[in-house]
């Protein structure tokens, strides 16, 4: 019917119109622009150039990208060790709970992450809770100075992304069948050989997963290191961010982003390598 | 033992998560300044925000954006998933990996793409910029939801009312949309909740012009701690609470 038709090719086109223009467009755009060299009027001039690149492996740069590697890893693996534990309890309390319990990790999930900054920074200001609390203890005697610092940075990254942590770990472990847990026990297996050759293999997605979206967003925050963070500390996000905003460098700002892409890209194929192995079960 | 310590754990992780929003909330009704003492309840801090004529402002600049970006996501979501689960087409593989590239880009690379785009066609950083931006970063999490609850779809139906004469509008508006209604809303809730409290996108896609809700209270949260803003922060975690709870319920809804 021609009718029909027609149907059909509005859906398909609106929806390539819209992921074309607002996706594929604006990626494509800030790969040129990183080629390209800086322009004084229009941000960029038209000349292909290298010298956005180069201009990264200043050491200057390169304890910039460093740093923010050094924390986002950091924060990554102290929110996976807490996360890790938490979403096995999780995914084996009694189901009448487990809703409930599961609900109250999905609404910090969704929660604004700048308000959850903020309410760290009332815990950590010198006269907040914690101070507070161990002043009152005796434990110190003068309030100290908990943010402005990259420990602040630090708390603040796990516990705004300790959830995006946990809720693919839960996904994955709640699919693991905990007969073949007993099964590798039954077999001999102690606890740890249990633990390393059964429970991770099968519930390495959730891990890989839940590592990507804490590791990427740790980079690309800027309001946390900000807000929380001291003057001295310089991180990825922050010098993106200048770059458009102050120092006018569109093309240093956009080759910064295709190298915060291109590892998010390497994340991604890691990520479906990790599920081709964990579908591939225990054949040696 | 064993029991106590597993409990003692989640209990110790929630603490985490909630301990400092409890705190927020707590202190939002605080009756003191500066004092982290208890002085007594009080409204005081919500009437201060309420007298505050230009960040109500921004908060309905921030709900308008919030309204439009959601229905106009939820429209254009809900059609690319049904297109994506019925249809094949020229690029339908290339259309998948672009919405997972959506969800999985830093925020910060969306915002800066975008804005790219945004003065290289000369459109005024503002309102539209904002509502393209917001329906573009909702578009996969509409899409993620709906297709999730098609892969339960019974595709003979589709078949059957074909058979009974039903064109594809039909099929669509009689047979697609009804099934899938619970999604959609949850989907609109979802991306209601991103649009409103999205910081970083804002950030670049945003003229001095049209300020929203969230870069103001970035901004404010930059000059300190102050009891209006956990009023302000109470009000926005709520909104997200019943929102969240809302759309989870809508989602595990039985088939």
């Amino acid at each position: 019917m021609k009718g029909d038709l027609w149907f059909q090719r509005v859906s398909v086109g609106t929806t390539w119109f819209w992921l074309a223009a607002f996706a594929l467009i604006p990626n494509v755009m800030v790969v040129a622009a990183s080629l390209l060299e800086r322009g004084d009027r229009d941000f960029i001039r038209f000349a292909l150039s290298l010298e956005s690149y180069r201009r990264l492996l200043d050491p200057l740069y390169l304890r910039v990208l460093w740093n923010s590697l050094y924390l986002a890893a950091l924060s990554t693996l102290t929110c996976l060790a807490m996360g890790y534990p938490f979403a096995y309890l999780l995914a084996r309390v009694p189901r009448r709970y487990s809703r409930l319990l599961l609900l109250l990790v999905i609404i910090p999930f969704w929660t604004s992450s700048l308000i959850r900054t903020y309410a760290i920074i009332i815990i950590l200001k010198t006269r907040g809770v914690v101070n507070n609390i161990l002043l009152w203890t005796g434990l110190i005697q003068a309030p100290l100075e908990l943010l402005h610092n990259d420990l602040a940075i630090f708390i603040g990254l796990v516990y705004t992304l300790l959830p995006f942590m946990v809720l693919p770990l839960y996904a994955a472990i709640e699919k693991l069948d905990p007969l073949l847990v007993e099964a590798a026990r039954d077999l001999g297996a102690g606890w740890l050989k249990t633990f390393a050759r059964v429970v991770i293999p099968l519930t390495l997605p959730g891990i890989v997963a839940g590592s990507m979206l804490v590791f990427l967003p740790a980079l690309g925050m800027f309001y946390i290191p900000d807000l929380l963070g001291g003057a001295r500390t310089l991180l990825v996000g922050s010098l993106i961010r200048n770059q458009f905003l102050a120092a006018r460098d569109w093309p240093f700002g956009a080759a910064l982003s295709v190298v915060l892409t291109a590892v998010m890209t390497l994340l991604l194929l890691v990520y479906a390598r990790s599920r081709r192995l964990a579908y591939r079960g225990d054949l040696p | 033992m064993k029991r106590l310590g597993r409990i003692g754990y989640l209990i110790l992780i929630y603490l985490f998560l909630y301990c400092p929003i409890a705190v927020l909330i707590v202190f939002s009704f605080n009756d003191s300044q500066y004092s982290l003492s208890w002085k007594g309840a009080t409204l005081n801090w919500y009437r201060v925000l309420l007298a505050d004529g230009q960040l109500l402002r921004v908060a309905l600049n921030s709900l308008m954006v919030a309204l439009c970006s959601a229905t106009l996501a939820t429209a254009i979501g809900t059609v690319a998933a049904v297109t994506l689960f019925r249809y094949r087409f020229f690029g339908r593989r290339l259309l998948y990996a672009l919405i997972y590239v959506l969800i999985m880009s830093p925020e910060i690379v969306m915002g800066i793409s975008l804005l790219m785009l945004f003065v290289a066609i000369r459109l005024t950083l503002g309102f539209w910029t904002l509502l393209l931006s917001h329906t573009t970063f909702c578009i996969p999490f509409v899409v993620v939801t709906v297709l999730s609850r098609l892969s339960g779809f019974d595709r003979n139906l589709v078949d059957a009312a074909q058979d009974l004469g039903a064109s594809e509008v039909q099929v669509f508006r009689r047979i697609v949309l009804p099934l899938l209604m619970p999604a959609v809303l949850a989907g609109w809730l979802l991306s209601f909740t991103l649009s409103l409290d999205d910081v970083i996108i804002s950030f670049f896609v945003t003229g001095p012009g049209f300020e929203v809700l969230p870069l103001r209270i970035f901004s404010l949260v930059r000059l300190g701690v102050k009891p209006e803003i956990n009023a302000l922060c109470t009000l926005m975690f709520g909104l997200t609470l019943v929102f969240i709870t809302l759309s989870q319920v809508l989602q595990k809804e039985k088939r």
